[in-house]
């Protein structure tokens, strides 16, 4: 395969980054999604909107978020050093925010006054429920009811914040389903609702406006590893469920060719049992939810459940930009167990006192398993896209803990 | 596009359609899911509905996530899967079909994903081979045409395009640019099964489409009576029925989801009724 001259420049027109992306929407829906591309397009290059954007990222999400060393994870493993880009810290206490921002301020503009969006971990549902809040507007959102029982604390938050939520019981009941049943709801409301998509994946425009609005993690990390190193860092980590934070880390170092990226995908219970959610690894090109993606299917093309210990990452498929930087080689996709996310989770709360969401936890496991075999001079940043409140039911039940009852 | 254009692939869509006008009425399009509620009912449900009154059939590929879908036709494909049907007993079935019936158009509808894992090129062939007329694929707008639609009229199949209400005026030319065999208008926004249009808006969305193409017109989405059928078929070329005609599957399980004796001819039954509200009006 040719390597382009920048790995910066996707999607083409059409919305695809080399065979993946694309417009694989129902005609109903097809003109409401040209016009979401427009308006975005207008957007962007709209010095309001830019400066709107700024204002709510800096005041009301609370960015910039802090790079920080972690000393002690990087004394226990010997080796690499390694810094947390700390979106736990935003407002909501995920990176989803900082798409939602981007999204709500865009719909606003177009005129729509109802928002609908899916969720898994429910940190897009609640970072989703919180800009409506915000800016007054009526939303609804779906959910699997398997999501809805793991991460209740997120569940109660979004209705707390007025969001009406549609638990979502066929299928898998998780977040591909809840994904089906926005993409119906909006179908059937064209002219009020605003699909609020949460991650880098579905129909053009969406990947890439959600990279876009997630980009700020990249280029905070790009100024503050300079500021505290004076150089680029050698890896980069993160976590990939639909491939929001991942893009958002790594997009603006794509064409630092000295910048190793490294993205961690679910291997829920092993790939070996087939009860997972790795879809590069074991999943082959197939369209759903508006793009061709890496999808886990059958042998008559029929998507397959996931599986995975994190709501978020507990998704057949992947974001096309993902798909196209894992066929030109760009980034390394690797698969991460939930035994290794779990050993992850506990070792970053006990020694950094840092309790991160399960999602993110992927991304430490790798860094856990990497860093002792690499130079101390070696700079790892890892993307902390959550913390792990939501996960604490989850978590207790794997410890035979029963929250409230043998505490 | 070369050579091919979409108005020079013949099938037996435009027979019926054109001996249809002849005989002065619109068609009865059924749309049922293959292999639901199991492979041997569905394709005794399949092989009665011409002579219960279906003139073109629309055979649903089952699909893990239609999307495009409410519950009851959700549920069919739900049921076919369970039950183990595979793309390549789809298209069996329309093989089986053909030996017995040269003349009823079928018409393949579902997602893109199946056709896509089992390969465009070959599900191309092995379709046309079978005896399939034509192609509705959901997720495929002309915005994707490359996929599959061009391939279809190559391999001599119709690529039948769906235009909604919110297909506007601007928009339509592009999606009838290849469209064949005839277009679909979606008479609701809404997902299959769930709600009706009123009939002074179809005849108004009729009306608008014809002054873009003179391929026939089908409208679907919501009909759910032989009253609705026939007021459809006073303005429109082809009437559409499929959640309706799937409840009466649903409705004639058992409680372990079988088929129970009665069921293939409950469907036909009801088909026959469908056809009877069609065919009483005269054009
Ligand atoms: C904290 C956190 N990290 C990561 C993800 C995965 O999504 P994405 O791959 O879009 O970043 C989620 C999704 O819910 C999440 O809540």
């Amino acid at each position: 395969m040719n390597k382009p001259n920048t790995f910066r420049e996707g999607p083409d027109e059409t919305g695809h980054f080399g065979i993946f992306g694309g417009q694989f929407v129902a005609e109903t829906l097809m003109p409401l999604v040209h016009d979401v591309a427009e308006a975005y397009e207008t957007a962007k290059n709209d010095p309001e909107f830019v400066k709107e954007k700024a204002y709510y990222l800096s005041q009301y999400v609370g960015r910039p978020s802090p790079l920080y060393l972690a000393q002690r994870l990087t004394d226990k493993l010997g080796g690499a050093k390694i810094y947390l880009k700390r979106e736990d810290l935003n407002h909501t206490g995920a990176h989803k925010v900082n798409n939602t921002i981007g999204q709500i301020l865009l719909a606003k503009r177009m005129g729509k006054t109802r928002i609908i969006a899916e969720t898994g971990a429910g940190q897009h549902g609640v970072a989703t429920a919180t800009v409506c809040a915000l800016f007054d507007i009526p939303c609804t959102i779906y959910m699997g009811t398997k999501d809805i029982e793991r991460q209740a604390p997120n569940v109660f938050r979004m209705k707390m914040l007025g969001a009406e939520i549609k638990p979502v019981t066929v299928g898998s009941c998780s977040l591909k389903d809840a994904m089906n049943e926005a993409i119906r709801d909006w179908v059937s409301n064209v002219d009020t609702t605003y699909f609020l998509v949460g991650t880098a994946a579905g129909m053009h425009p969406f990947p890439m406006m959600v990279r876009d609005f997630q980009c700020v993690i990249g280029e905070e990390v790009r100024e503050q590893i300079m500021e505290a190193e004076g150089r680029l860092p050698d890896t980069l980590v993160a976590c990939i469920g639909g491939g929001s934070n991942a893009i958002g880390l790594f997009h603006p170092f794509l064409d630092d060719a000295d910048v190793k990226i490294i993205g961690t995908e679910a291997a829920g219970k092993g790939l070996e049992t087939g009860l997972h959610a790795a879809s590069l690894t074991a999943g082959q090109p197939g369209v759903l939810h508006g793009n061709r993606m890496y999808l886990l299917q059958d042998e008559d093309g029929q998507i397959m459940e996931a599986d995975s210990v994190s709501a978020g990452l507990d998704y057949p498929g992947i974001g096309p930009e993902h798909c196209w930087l894992h066929d030109i080689g760009r980034v390394e996709y690797v698969p991460v167990t939930d035994a290794e996310a779990l050993d992850a989770f506990h070792t970053l709360t006990k020694l950094e006192g840092i309790i991160p969401a399960l999602e993110s936890s992927h991304a430490i496991a790798h860094a856990m398993k990497i860093a002792p075999d690499l130079p101390q001079d070696h700079i790892m940043v890892v993307n902390l896209s959550g913390r792990g409140d939501k996960d604490l039911n989850t978590v207790a039940a794997t410890m035979g803990v029963e929250m409230g009852v043998n505490l | 596009m070369n050579a091919i254009t979409a108005k020079s692939v013949e099938t037996r869509l435009g027979k019926r359609f054109a001996a249809l006008k002849a005989e002065g009425r619109a068609a009865l399009v059924t749309f049922v899911t293959a292999g639901d509620p199991d492979a041997q009912t569905g394709l005794k449900i399949l092989q009665g509905l011409p002579g219960a009154g279906a003139d073109i059939i629309e055979l649903g590929m089952p699909f893990s996530d239609p999307m495009a879908d409410g519950p009851s036709i959700q549920a069919s494909s739900q049921r076919a899967l369970a039950a183990g049907m595979t793309m390549k007993q789809t298209l069996d079935q329309v093989r089986t079909f053909r030996t017995q019936d040269n003349d009823t158009p079928i018409v393949l509808m579902g997602y893109y994903n199946p056709v896509y894992f089992y390969g465009v090129e070959k599900f191309v062939a092995d379709a046309k081979e079978a005896g399939v007329d034509g192609l509705i694929i959901v997720d495929l707008p002309p915005e994707e045409e490359s996929e599959l639609c061009l391939p279809a009229l190559k391999g001599g199949i119709n690529f039948i395009y769906l235009t909604a209400p919110t297909t506007d005026d601007k928009r339509l030319p592009r999606v009838l640019e290849n469209a064949s065999g005839f277009v679909y208008y979606v008479s609701i926004t809404g997902v299959t099964g769930t709600a009706s249009a009123a009939k002074a808006d179809v005849d108004a969305a009729v009306s608008r489409i014809r002054r873009h193409t003179d391929l026939p017109v089908a409208v679907g989405f919501g009909i759910t009576t032989p009253e609705g059928a026939a007021d459809v078929a006073s303005v429109a070329d082809a009437a559409v029925v499929g959640s309706a005609i799937v409840n009466r599957v649903r409705d004639n399980l058992d409680e372990q989801g079988r088929a129970k004796p009665g069921l293939v001819d409950e469907v036909l039954n009801f088909t026959k009724k469908l056809a009877d509200g069609v065919r009483k009006v005269k054009k």
